[in-house]
């Protein structure tokens, strides 16, 4: 018969067996973390400032002209979550072309920044917003009007894209 | 006043402080519980309700209140209604015989610190009633209609079982050296510094390990298991009901201690004090010293029962069964038989 022992009996020597010194052992180990320094935050109050290579909610840049996105669709295309909606127009400003509507819905978003590595013009990147909360599913939907941050609260982010894109 | 009326009300009065005190001590210990927890997770715990989240116990005592109870409609109403409610009246009526301290004089009439004092049988009486505690919890678990609930009943009621022998015997060798059931006078034995843990090392030991599976606390708390039994024989209650299960768990947890306290700590005696203070004897002063040193010895060991939740796995039943049966009781008996055969020695050369 193809018995394999291994019982408790075979694998503790005669001080485990006993469990007083192993639980002694085990006390003196919860002992001394009750003296270590608690590694929480008090959230609402203490809140954590993420670092430039933070991806929280994806936003547009918004520069002293206006916004740098052309509407090229790229992001709307490589985003796997099918998040991203973008309807382009024409505009009388160098670049000729703007987004009339730019929609990402972050009920779908999975926040992997693929649109900030496929775009070109570096207008949508990836911000340090994580406190993200609705309390229905039309204010998850966000358009322009939430969308445009502008540049100078971005230059974090901007900055780490430059260094390690 | 007739004699009598104050006999009567001095007994309600006591009846009162004991019960709110034990009610209170229930509830701290359920936040100084969190809080260890806290701690020994390396986190802040409770800290919104009130100052440090003092009144954390209090915000969750009104939560309970406030829950919708839910009685499952297979269940068997009556016990299921009655189990509760003897879990949480055996758990306080052991506080009958507990004696916090001796007896102090006001206004001529003698003040015992028990409810009932002078009762031969005090420490007999504790061990029945923690022994009934056993029935709050198998019929919770029965009366349910659930396998769950009914596993962790029935689990309950083994375990139990197995360790009021190892516990019981235990305390024999106490009940040798002092000669008496009556927890004062197993104090007064002790007086001196002859505490009955550096006399009866092996038996405190077997008597602390005993109390845990008495009071189903981890390492021993089989018949909660909750990654097994979801929550074991309290499954299916909800509300206050629950709430009573909880209490009555900390209130068996404090009177764990406590018999620890006066059965191997020397109760309220403490060696020297009380010629050192040269107090008054009889004076109200003696009574809240001797109080006070009661609780000091107290609360250590109700912070090594959490200690312990929060630091040991929970034992296998069959490792459960092992210890209880094979180890505890053998070690218990000898117990008994070295005691004796020394007590005989000692008493035949006329040292004790």
């Amino acid at each position: 018969m193809n018995v394999n022992h291994n019982t408790e009996k075979d694998r503790l020597n005669f001080w485990e067996k006993l469990y007083l010194p192993e639980i002694a052992r085990g006390l003196g180990l919860t002992l001394r973390q009750m003296f270590k320094k608690p590694m929480t935050r008090q959230y609402p109050e203490e809140r954590w400032e993420p670092t430039g290579s933070y991806r929280g909610r994806p936003v547009l840049v918004l520069e002293e002209d206006g916004e740098r996105c052309v509407a090229c669709s790229l992001c709307s295309r490589v985003c796997p979550a099918l998040a991203i909606e973008v309807q382009a127009a024409e505009t009388t400003r160098e670049k000729e072309r703007y987004p009339v509507k730019f929609e990402i819905n972050m009920l779908r978003c999975i926040y992997c920044g693929f649109c900030e590595e496929v775009c070109p013009e570096e207008a949508i990147v990836m911000s340090k917003d994580y406190e993200l909360v609705f309390t229905n599913q039309e204010d998850a939907i966000m358009g322009k009007d939430k969308l445009l941050i502008p540049i100078a609260q971005l230059q974090d982010r901007l900055e780490f894209l430059r260094r390690f894109k | 006043m007739s004699p009598l009326l104050t006999d009567i009300l001095i007994l309600l009065a006591k009846v009162v402080l004991i019960v709110n005190g034990l009610l209170m001590s229930a509830a701290y210990l359920v936040y100084f519980e969190r809080k260890i927890s806290a701690w020994a997770h390396n986190r802040i715990g409770p800290n919104r309700v009130g100052p440090l989240g003092l009144f954390q116990s209090f915000a969750d005592v009104f939560k309970l209140y406030l829950k919708e109870d839910i009685i499952p409609t297979l269940a068997d109403k009556k016990f299921h209604f009655i189990a509760p409610i003897i879990s949480i009246g055996v758990a306080m009526a052991v506080y009958a015989v507990i004696p916090f301290g001796d007896s102090f004089v006001v206004g001529g009439k003698e003040v015992f610190m028990t409810v009932a004092p002078g009762i031969n049988i005090g420490l007999l009486f504790v061990f029945a009633m923690s022994s009934v505690g056993v029935y709050g919890i198998t019929l919770a678990g029965w009366s349910s209609n659930n396998k769950y609930s009914l596993l962790g009943g029935l689990r309950s009621a083994a375990q139990m079982i197995s360790y009021e022998l190892s516990m019981g015997l235990s305390i024999i060798g106490v009940l040798m050296l002092s000669g008496s059931l009556d927890l004062t006078k197993i104090v007064h034995a002790q007086a001196g510094g002859k505490w009955n843990i550096f006399l009866q090392p092996l038996a405190f030991i077997i008597f602390l390990v005993a109390s845990f599976a008495e009071t189903n606390r981890t390492p021993f708390d089989l018949p909660e298991a909750e990654p097994e039994l979801v929550g074991g024989y309290h499954t299916e209650y909800s509300g206050m009901k629950f709430g009573l299960f909880f209490l009555a768990e900390y209130a068996n947890m404090v009177t764990a201690s406590a018999m620890m306290v006066l059965l191997f700590l020397g109760g309220w005696e403490v060696p020297g004090l009380y010629e050192a203070l040269a107090l008054p004897a009889g004076s109200p002063l003696v009574a809240l010293v001797q109080f006070g040193v009661f609780a000091a010895k107290l609360v250590p060991i109700l912070f090594f029962f959490i200690w312990v939740r929060w630091s040991l796995p929970r034992f296998r039943y069959d490792q459960l069964m092992n210890l209880g049966w094979k180890v505890m009781l053998p070690l218990a008996l000898a117990n008994i038989i070295i005691t004796a055969v020394v007590i005989t020695i000692l008493q035949h050369y006329g040292i004790m």
